[in-house]
């Protein structure tokens, strides 16, 4: 039928230009993995047993799952405040949530060097007061970087939440009440495992999210925390190893694509709603 | 009776917002700090920082060459979005999801793979030419289309899988052709989410520098790469008055959506 293929062209602008433009360069990258400098699988060995790249990875990781446990936790709390809560308590929490989303994470990082650094905000407040003595160091080291992600990832985690929190409906927490439990009860016996899926989903994504982070650590760490996505960077352009760069990026994808799987089977629905 | 949170997870939840405020309000004693370095105003308030930017051609540039990027990409990213989320939706075709997981990999792929990639992509383009390439205007157009493509997808297809396939369906009995349908009664069905799409990923590429920082160095600096340079080297202040004006902007934008929102909402249906 003639009237399939016309509209069947409107597929392939987008489709060819992905091709062109992500596709086959990413063909390049894995072909660099297998072929700088040497042809084999030298780079992926490398990347698997070298200390350095290891404990690149092991921070990585580190840092990811403490930025997701503190940025679901923290986004659940205010997430509760912005589904359940009056509509003025609603209102400020979507501004709370919606603006820093829409900022920069320049700014962000920058807005956290300002509070942080040891001539920020917090330590300057601290020392009149003379709570510390000493500035405290809390950027160019990993409590910046984590205060930073946490910061960035808390939005992220606060919409996933919400739409799983606003699928509760409200008759079976009242049901609970009613039938004498206290508010504690209601809330950590009925509420919470129902929105348990929703909280593993917005933990995934908030993982994922994090693995790949390159600014924030990148300007809150200073260089001292370095994790995979800032280690590729400093592969390509301050140490040169393409290959090993390119290895590490393929073994990100895999472990990504890995994760995103398992969100995918996570967000089938999987009873009734 | 309530199901309304009680005061202790108020108070959390108001510490947690307090949290999410506090690096953008701490910008804007920063930027009026009299000093040349990462400073409180001690006493004494300037504008400097603020001058600078008008004066200075670095930001000047900059700026211009993110609006001109930003344009390029969202009309060129919306437009491609359009046609193939039509063509998905009109054709129903077999392998939708196989063409969607294509069209989303730039989203989904960790934003440093994707940098890595586009990096490849333009040095390799630099041996044949030197207009689309590595650290040119085009170059880094090109590659932010890749980048926001696909939130511009996301967007139309949501605005599309709201619209009714019936009255599709019923103009193409009564013999409209591809072009009237899509034309007539599509487009003006979806024209928000088009909108939408657009903002959003001038947005995107308004603020993208993960990509921009592996396939730029000197020539094309970007608003955020020179924010960028500015916050590694030694902090410059300067960076606190653009943060304020965007903070500002945004805010602006945030607020004129929820009166707006509110007021439509008021009004009798």
């Amino acid at each position: 039928m003639p009237h399939i293929t016309r509209s069947a062209l409107l597929l392939v602008p987008l489709l060819g230009f992905m091709v062109l433009t992500y596709l086959l360069p990413f063909l390049g990258i894995m072909q660099w993995s297998v072929t700088l400098p040497e042809p084999g699988l030298g780079q992926y060995e490398a990347a698997l047993t070298d200390p350095l790249v290891l404990s690149v990875f092991l921070r990585t990781l580190r840092i990811c799952l403490v930025v997701t446990l503190i940025a679901v936790v923290a986004a659940y709390m205010v997430t509760l405040l912005w589904v359940r809560g009056s509509p003025a308590q609603r209102l400020v929490i979507e501004l709370c949530i919606l603006i820093p989303f829409w900022i920069s994470v320049l700014t962000r990082a920058f807005g956290w060097l300002a509070l942080l650094s040891t001539k920020g905000f917090l330590n300057t407040w601290m020392q009149s007061l003379g709570v510390l003595s000493e500035p405290l160091t809390m950027v160019r080291n990993e409590f910046g970087v984590v205060v930073g992600m946490v910061h960035f990832l808390i939005p992220f985690a606060a919409f996933s939440l919400a739409s799983a929190m606003r699928t509760v409906d409200e008759r079976v927490l009242l049901a609970a009440r009613g039938m004498g439990a206290s508010r504690t009860r209601v809330f950590a016996q009925v509420f919470v495992p129902m929105t348990l899926p929703g909280i593993l989903g917005a933990g995934l994504v908030v993982f994922v999210f994090a693995l790949g982070f390159f600014i924030t650590p990148a300007l809150l760490g200073g260089g001292r925390s370095v994790m995979v996505a800032e280690l590729i960077y400093l592969r390509i352009f301050q140490s040169p190893n393409w290959g090993l760069a390119a290895a590490i990026s393929m073994i990100m994808m895999v472990g990504v694509g890995g994760l995103l799987a398992l969100l995918m089977r996570q967000a089938r629905p999987s009873g009734p709603r | 009776m309530t199901t309304r949170p009680g005061f202790l997870a108020t108070c959390i939840a108001a510490l947690i917002a307090v949290f999410l405020l506090m690096p953008l309000v701490a910008v804007i004693p920063v930027s009026f700090t009299p000093n040349r370095y990462l400073s409180l105003p001690d006493g004494e308030w300037s504008l400097r920082h603020y001058r600078a930017l008008v004066e200075n051609p670095a930001w000047i540039k900059g700026f211009g060459l993110s609006v001109l990027i930003g344009l390029i990409s969202s009309v060129l990213a919306t437009g491609l979005a359009l046609l193939f989320s039509l063509g998905i939706w009109i054709l129903q075709p077999r392998h939708a999801g196989l063409w969607m997981s294509i069209a989303l990999l730039p989203m989904v792929a960790p934003p440093v793979v994707s940098a890595l990639t586009l990096y490849f992509f333009l040095i390799t383009l630099s041996k044949f030419n030197d207009f689309i390439a590595f650290d040119t205007w085009a170059g880094v157009a090109l590659a932010h289309t890749v980048m926001i493509a696909p939130y511009a997808v996301v967007l139309i297809t949501v605005a599309l899988a709201q619209v009714d396939r019936r009255i599709d369906l019923a103009a193409r009995g009564m013999g409209a052709g591809l072009m009237r349908r899509i034309r007539s009664i599509i487009l003006p069905n979806i024209r928000f989410g088009v909108i939408s799409a657009l903002l959003l990923t001038f947005v995107l590429s308004w603020e993208e520098i993960g990509v921009t920082l592996f396939i730029t160095s000197v020539n094309a600096v970007t608003l955020p790469r020179l924010m960028w340079m500015g916050l590694r080297d030694n902090i410059n202040p300067a960076i606190a008055a653009v943060s304020v004006i965007l903070i500002a902007v945004v805010m602006l934008g945030i607020l004129t959506k929820t009166v707006l929102q509110r007021f439509a909402k008021g009004l009798p249906r």
